[in-house]
């Protein structure tokens, strides 16, 4: 930008020394950036590096962890556990979310609304081993037992801020002639909006939900103390329930090198969905924004 | 007017009428289930609280205040307090914050400013997002397994080596300790720090800039004269959100701060923090009193994270005069 055409070009009459210090300032930002780039770039090639092997051993995807000492096993009941609480998370998060940002964005101009979005934005600051208290003492501590669903329900309530901030922000950008020509049709204001500006903004409301399951795939601190983990292929969401993070945080913990070659299987499989999800997101988007 | 036009006129107001009290209807339905809604996480927002403090009721009623001064945490005597895990809360973020300070700034004002390279400026941002996806449990995986054997074997010693004469280097290194755990949370706040700061940055009126530079600033001098003066209060808010993150921080610090309840000055030394305790010793709490210490721990924990993203949110929303969902 012209920005730094200006600085280079008064750099001529400059004392040494202030050009000097501009020039290490310079050599220092970059260096800055590069500094935060690396630990991406490492972390990615060491999950890789280490775990392809175990996801190419046999039975990986296809068997049961094995019993400690026991050499071979998979993660199907991690696989399994993790698609369905963040599946059943996504059902009792999504349509809510969306309906809360449908709120913030067509009546949200007031006192409540301010009230909701203060709200939204504490639940998005808070730990997340938070949610997985809250999962405990209003499912696990009722039901006198540990299950999958009150893991589903932690996590939904960590997904709502993402999903519903994403929708208002997603509703607010849709142009008002839009709104004020379906109104002038005569059409009624629910029509309007659930006929045209939720459809013009469904890209927004789409992306706003796989990064909240994304984020909410990757979860391990609520999952402790509510699917708490299972050995057993479990389907019953009310039963305890593996997932792959809890796989990931138990086996690296323990001193069996092919239980550790699991966990890094399991993470390269956890990278890989998250970062699938991710993708498809934006992929999303692009194709709406077209 | 005669009866015929009447009848002729009446038929379309009728029904004209009967279309309103049917919209009228239909968007009261509407609007109720969107209040209904809303209303819904006010009521999930106090349930949410009131469930934090139920599991730590027994530890609250036995220990009281005396909870947030007490160093012992000793399960087989049944006695427990917050100190060690808050003393370690709050080094293992303020060493993230020494070293993801400096360089998120760095960072931020490159993607902001710097005109050099900026073909970079797109894949690094991308990197910078992807970092932020990595699910924590992947980075303590990481942590666990290379580093902390590289802070064992080389950084720790050569902490020693140079700066041994400060009471925070000195001692045995294990490679599990408040150091190792530091630098795994500078890296998980990283992202939220750039982020926040690229905005708060881009977000300095862009004649100041050419004023500073006009006036025969160069662009070091703009940047520490203008830019950072005029984005401190922003800047400042980033900062502290990325501390909130760090303080509710679980799983990637449980695998690598070594899990011993202990207050010492030595860097390398193990230690815990509140939700690594919470973690680390969940399977194992038999009893009401140490289920309830560890509940305990977790609203000291959500109280902390609360007062600091409502300070942060404050700075953040003054400067940047929008509301922004963090990253």
């Amino acid at each position: 930008m012209a920005f730094h055409r200006v600085g280079a070009g008064g750099g001529m009459s400059l004392p040494l020394i202030r050009t000097l210090v501009d020039r290490l300032v310079g050599g220092l930002i970059v260096l800055c950036v590069s500094v935060a780039a690396i630990p991406v770039l490492v972390l990615l090639l060491f999950v890789l590096i280490n775990g392809l092997p175990g996801m190419l051993t046999p039975g990986f995807f296809t068997d049961p962890p094995y019993p400690q000492g026991v050499p071979g096993g998979g993660v199907l009941n991690a696989i399994i556990g993790t698609l369905e609480i963040v599946g059943i998370g996504s059902l009792l998060a999504v349509p809510v979310g969306a309906l809360i940002g449908i709120f913030l964005s067509e009546y949200g101009r007031n006192q409540v609304g301010n009230t909701v979005r203060f709200i939204s934005d504490v639940f998005t600051g808070l730990p997340s081993i938070a949610f997985g208290i809250f999962g405990y003492t209003v499912v696990v501590l009722t039901t006198h037992h540990f299950s999958a669903l009150s893991a589903s329900i932690a996590l939904a309530v960590l997904m709502l801020p993402v999903i519903l901030r994403a929708t208002e922000t997603a509703l607010v950008l849709v142009p008002n002639s839009l709104r004020e020509a379906g109104l002038a049709l005569g059409a009624p204001r629910w029509r309007v909006t659930l006929e045209i500006i939720v459809p013009a903004a469904l890209g927004g409301i789409v992306t706003g939900a796989l990064l909240a399951m994304a984020r909410a795939a990757g979860e391990t601190a609520p999952l402790l103390f509510t699917a708490f983990g299972n050995d057993i292929v479990q389907t019953n969401p009310w039963q305890p329930m593996g997932a792959l993070s809890l796989t990931i945080f138990r086996n690296a913990l323990v001193p069996y090198p092919n239980l550790q070659q699991q966990a890094w299987a399991a993470g390269l499989l956890l990278v890989a969905l998250v970062a699938a999800t991710n993708i498809l997101a934006r992929i999303y988007v692009r194709r709406i924004q077209r | 007017m005669s009866k015929g036009t009447a009848a002729l006129v009446a038929p379309p107001p009728l029904a004209g009428t009967g279309r309103r009290r049917r919209r009228i209807s239909g968007d009261r339905i509407f609007r109720a289930i969107a209040y209904g809604a809303a209303g819904l996480i006010l009521v999930i927002a106090g349930i949410f609280i009131i469930a934090l403090f139920i599991p730590a009721l027994p530890a609250i009623t036995r220990f009281g205040l005396g909870f947030f001064v007490s160093q012992t945490w000793d399960p087989v005597r049944s006695q427990f307090g917050a100190l060690p895990a808050i003393y370690g809360t709050l080094v293992t973020s303020a060493i993230a914050l020494v070293i993801a300070f400096p360089v998120g700034l760095g960072a931020a004002l490159f993607l902001a400013e710097d005109a050099r390279l900026r073909f970079l400026r797109g894949p690094l941002s991308f990197a910078i997002e992807l970092l932020a996806g990595i699910p924590s449990v992947v980075i303590g995986l990481w942590a666990f397994f290379i580093l902390t054997p590289l802070m064992r074997d080389n950084i720790d010693p050569f902490l020693k080596h140079t700066l041994g004469f400060l009471p925070i280097f000195q001692g045995s290194a294990s490679g599990y300790g408040f150091l190792t755990a530091g630098v795994v949370l500078a890296i998980m706040v990283l992202p939220i720090l750039i982020a926040l700061s690229r905005d708060v940055i881009r977000a300095v009126p862009r004649s100041l800039r050419e004023a500073s530079l006009a006036l025969g600033a160069t662009n070091a001098e703009t940047i520490w004269s203008v830019i950072l003066p005029y984005a401190r209060a922003g800047i400042t808010g980033a900062v502290l959100l990325s501390l909130g993150r760090a303080l509710g921080e679980t799983i990637a610090v449980t695998m690598v701060i070594g899990n011993r309840p202990q207050i010492t000055g030595s860097l390398f030394a193990s230690g815990y923090t509140l939700p690594s305790v919470i973690a680390n010793e969940f399977t194992e709490a038999v009893g009401d009193v140490y289920l309830g210490a560890l509940f305990y721990l977790g609203v000291v924990l959500v109280l902390i994270t609360i007062a600091v993203n409502v300070i942060a949110r404050l700075l953040v929303w003054r400067f940047t005069g929008s509301e922004r969902a963090a990253v």
